[in-house]
């Protein structure tokens, strides 16, 4: 099938998952016992009151014509009024986005690193001891999730040996000159360091939390490919020009067993930006994640929507992404 | 001498899976035995407040107060009683809602992966859809929905992680399924939900197993997360994730409150998940 068919089917798809997560998301959250209209209001308003402002969101319609009036919006860009903040929807979650994006990133590269490292150490000295060890701290990072280790974190960097921020995005007291909400590239592109360090500090608990597992899974992943590399022909041929082991390693084997985890990498990174719904509330980091968890508390139901629209988009398009380069770096598939 | 040592170092591998089987279905043991009887075992009431007891620091601490080993909380309660009771909550999660994800994931996984066809089209919709959610968020709003509670709990479990059986066993059963003893089966006259329970069942069970212990673990998780934001079973009952989340506030007063019912969960998810590990290691050669 050539790449662009492969496309359509997949962007069909995407439409259809996307479009069920709305229905799904729409119909479940109006099942929420506890009036949102009645929340707002100070207490002894009246049911005039209620039914006034009920009308006012559209919430006294039927749900079908509800959920006609939401999509018919979202079509054109419009995902309502949030109830608590009386603020546009769409404003309120792209205001929030960068904060999450810049620390799953920030996880991302992390775990990249981390996992890199146990791979590669784990080659050179493989069949010892530091190979074994370093299959002990993977099977640890792997079984225990994200929120653990975020208390763990938070446990020894925070309390026993406070050497990083564990609550918020940065230190209230500063002042921002940031345009973008994207603080920490801002911070650099304007070369304010000191803001910049601060950041930083607050970021690096989070995201590690969220690194940990992934950087597990990548390592378990381009360890066991890097050690079937090993025993090609071609590194053979590369030893027996007298490369040493660590070049070898570095040079040829890496270029080839990077592939496979590469791909795995798209679909985990999808769990990994789900993942920050919990560690953005541990931390108190000002993200989409805590702001989600707030909505769903204060039952504010087009904020809800937005945020979950808005995650599916990023889960589905990163997937998306993930295939497409798939198909288009292995030439087998193209023609499949 | 490569060589050598990589046989040296795979038998090592093979010892401490054993080790490690045989520990974590200790700690899972252990903790069976306590839920079931924590009456009898917790040294105090789990809910009873002291106002001049509270935040008296563990045994060997000094200005800990006999009878409360693992000291209490800032409202005097005894926090050993309250990790004994809260094992209770968290077997019963892990358990009930492990057993009945497995059996939902399990049977659309089969359906699909053998069955194929439309059947098979509409779960991997499905479960294309249930990815797209983000699977806090989700449960954190099936809660929302369902109100608090035990049952609550295990209802949203069920609904966000019957994807992860019915993804593997799908794909399992399709395997399974291009095999030459399935077509010989049929051929032998069996019909399609024979073929299905009698040669492909049997055959992914192991799979299923090891995903079941998995799940156990992530139940844990799942009911210590839904504590932690407050939406768990009610704020009186202990459980680990409300203990975890009130010594998450006081954490810099009084340190374990947070960290012995962190450890205990800690403890037990990595026993759950060495336990489905070290099954996929012994009986599983497909997942390892």
């Amino acid at each position: 099938m050539p790449v662009l068919s492969i496309l359509l089917v997949r962007l069909l798809t995407t439409a259809i998952t996307l479009a069920g997560v709305a229905v799904i998301v729409f119909f479940v959250i109006r099942v929420v016992p506890g009036n949102p209209i009645a929340m707002m209001l100070p207490p002894g308003a009246t049911e005039e009151d209620i039914a006034r402002l009920s009308a006012l969101y559209g919430l006294d319609k039927p749900l079908v014509t509800q959920f006609g009036i939401w999509v018919s919006g979202v079509m054109q860009g419009d995902f309502g009024t949030s109830i608590t903040t009386r603020q546009p929807v769409l404003d309120l979650v792209l205001g929030r986005l960068p904060a999450t994006l810049e620390l799953s990133i920030m996880a991302l590269v992390m775990a990249m690193i981390l996992g890199g490292a146990a791979a590669l150490t784990g080659t050179r000295f493989r069949g010892g001891r530091t190979e074994g060890a370093i299959d002990v701290a993977n099977g640890m990072a792997l079984s225990v999730p994200d929120f653990l280790w975020g208390l763990v974190l938070i446990l020894l960097f925070g309390v026993l040996w406070p050497v990083f921020h564990i609550s918020g995005r940065v230190t209230p007291s500063l002042d921002l000159p940031f345009t973008t909400n994207f603080y920490l590239f801002e911070s650099l592109i304007r070369l304010r360091f000191d803001l910049w360090a601060d950041i930083v500090a607050h970021m690096v608990m989070p995201a590690l939390a969220l690194a940990i597992p992934l950087a597990a899974i990548i390592g378990q992943l381009l360890k066991q490919s890097l050690k079937e590399t090993m025993n090609l022909d071609y590194v053979t041929l590369a030893r027996t020009k007298g490369y040493g082991e660590t070049r070898v390693i570095l040079r040829e084997a890496l270029r080839n067993a990077a592939l496979p985890t590469l791909t795995l990498v798209g679909v985990q990174f999808t769990f990994l930006i789900g993942g920050t719904v919990i560690i953005e509330r541990l931390f108190s980091y000002e993200g989409l994640g805590n702001m989600a968890i707030d909505a769903v508390i204060n039952r504010d139901l087009p904020l809800i929507q937005g945020i979950v629209i808005l995650f599916a988009v990023i889960f589905t398009g990163v997937n998306l992404i993930v295939d497409l380069l798939y198909t288009v770096l292995n030439p087998r598939l193209r023609h499949a | 001498m490569h060589e050598a040592r990589a046989i040296d170092g795979r038998s090592l591998v093979r010892r401490r899976a054993g080790l490690r089987l045989w520990l974590s279905a200790g700690w899972l043991g252990l903790l069976c035995v306590v839920a079931l009887f924590a009456p009898w075992i917790a040294p105090k009431d789990p809910l009873a407040q002291d106002l001049f007891l509270g935040r008296l620091p563990p045994f060997w601490m000094a200005g800990a107060e006999p009878g409360y080993w693992l000291g209490t909380d800032s409202l005097g309660r005894d926090v050993l009683s309250r990790i004994i009771h809260g094992a209770r909550v968290a077997l019963a999660v892990a358990l009930i809602a492990g057993t009945i994800t497995c059996l939902v994931g399990a049977t659309l996984g089969l359906l699909a992966g053998f069955l194929r066809g439309w059947v098979d089209m509409v779960i991997s919709r499905l479960i294309d859809i249930w990815m797209a959610f983000p699977p806090v968020l989700f449960s954190i709003l099936l809660i929302a929905v369902l109100g608090p509670g035990l049952m609550s709990i295990i209802i949203a479990i069920v609904v966000i992680d019957w994807t992860r059986f019915a993804r593997v066993v799908r794909a399992e059963a399709m395997a399974q399924g291009a095999m030459d003893y399935v077509a010989s089966a049929r051929v032998a006259g069996r019909g399609r939900l024979g073929t299905m329970m009698r040669e492909i069942l049997p055959n992914v069970l192991p799979t299923i197993v090891v995903l079941l212990t998995l799940e156990m673990g992530i139940a844990v998780i799942v009911e210590a997360i839904l504590s932690f934001v407050n939406l768990s079973i009610s704020t009186d009952d202990p459980t680990w994730g409300g203990m975890i989340s009130e010594g998450r506030t006081s954490v810099h007063q009084a340190w374990w409150v947070l960290v012995f019912p962190l450890v205990t969960l800690f403890l037990t998810v990595l026993a759950f998940s060495q336990l489905g590990e070290g099954l996929k290691d012994r009986f599983d050669p497909v997942l390892r």
